[in-house]
């Protein structure tokens, strides 16, 4: 079986900031669904917090491709 | 790298796209020279041409947006004004504060659609290449955001005290000062601009790769498949014009997220202390 060890590195890299991703809108729609007022303002921070864990999965794949 | 099950299909193998599709060549010209072992292309190449294009693009849009300066807004400059509303209050003031983001305004301004219109260069036809798919626009843009932050904080405190402040959290106990300072050194100031810069890079990078691999597996598949295999070259092409969707939010995403990234160290960096 042929493949390359870059992408097992990848997906074994995915795994956390999957779980990250999913802890962080879990608290996002925990806190909308105490307090629907603050949706606009939560959604900012969810979306920062999104952006800083999805990067390093992005990394990850960007170099799984380069490296 | 090498593909896996490619060769059920008969006829040539399966040519997999890598980071040398993004190494365009000089318009008119192929001549390359070596710097550091690299064989790059020399001449003006498609992305500085894109660069230039869209500071003119943002400049042109918005001196038309706010050419007429009327109480009653017209269509353009309702878009206009709503587009640096946006910028000064979601991304100046809540962030940095009322007291003194309108100095950064400007800057946040600028990066924010000078970021966004490159990356929507991904998705325009017959451009469809995003200018920060190569490493060294951004570099540019993440050391920008590095002096403005830090200047900003050493123009507040001082030397001594700007370091002491990103350092030096408040309410630790003096034992621990010698771990973390280096840490919070090492965090704050070194790997900032790094992650700015790879995050927008990486981004950009994977979801345009996705593209060229999407659109090159369907076309193999579509002309070297077997007969039955066909219909998944085609439904390859459907999946592109899915992720070329989920591309345009993740331009716009990250246009933001480094502008309020930026605005975020600025505003720790002007922070007053405990």
């Amino acid at each position: 079986m042929e493949g390359n060890l870059n992408m097992i590195g990848y997906g074994l890299a995915a795994i956390g900031p999957g779980v990250g991703i999913g802890l962080i809108f879990a608290a996002y729609i925990q806190g909308v669904a105490r307090q629907p007022e603050a949706q606009g303002r939560l959604q900012t921070i969810a979306f920062i917090g999104f952006a800083l864990a999805e990067a390093l999965a992005i990394i990850g794949i960007a170099l799984a491709f380069a490296l | 790298m090498t593909p896996i099950g490619m060769t059920l299909v008969r006829g040539e193998e399966f040519e997999p796209p890598g980071p040398s599709d993004f190494n365009l060549p000089g318009i008119g010209n192929d001549d390359t020279f070596t710097f550091l072992g690299q064989t790059m292309y020399s001449g003006i190449t498609k992305p500085m041409l894109q660069l230039v294009l869209a500071a003119l693009l943002v400049f042109l849009f918005f001196r038309m947006a706010s050419g007429k300066r009327s109480m009653v807004p017209g269509r353009l400059q309702f878009v206009g004004e709503g587009m640096y509303g946006f910028v000064r209050n979601t991304l100046g003031r809540d962030v940095i504060g009322s007291q003194d983001f309108l100095r950064f305004v400007p800057l946040l301004f600028s990066l924010f659609f000078f970021i966004l219109f490159n990356n929507i260069f991904a998705t325009i036809p017959f451009i469809q290449f995003p200018t920060f798919s190569r490493i060294g626009y951004v570099v540019a843009l993440a050391l920008v955001a590095w002096l403005v932050y830090n200047g900003a904080g050493i123009q507040r405190h001082g030397f001594g005290g700007y370091l002491k402040l990103q350092t030096v959290p408040a309410g630790v106990p003096g034992y621990m000062l010698p771990l973390l300072i280096p840490l919070e050194f090492f965090s704050n100031i070194v790997v900032r601009p790094f992650t700015l810069a790879l995050r927008l890079f990486a981004n950009m990078f994977a979801g345009h790769l996705l593209l060229i691999l999407f659109a090159l597996g369907g076309e193999f598949l579509v002309l070297h498949g077997a007969a039955l295999v066909k219909p998944v070259g085609v439904l390859t092409w459907v999946l592109f014009l899915a992720i070329a969707g989920l591309e345009l939010l993740v331009q716009f995403l990250q246009a933001f997220i480094f502008t309020i990234l930026t605005s975020l160290y600025i505003s720790s960096a002007i922070a007053e202390e405990h």
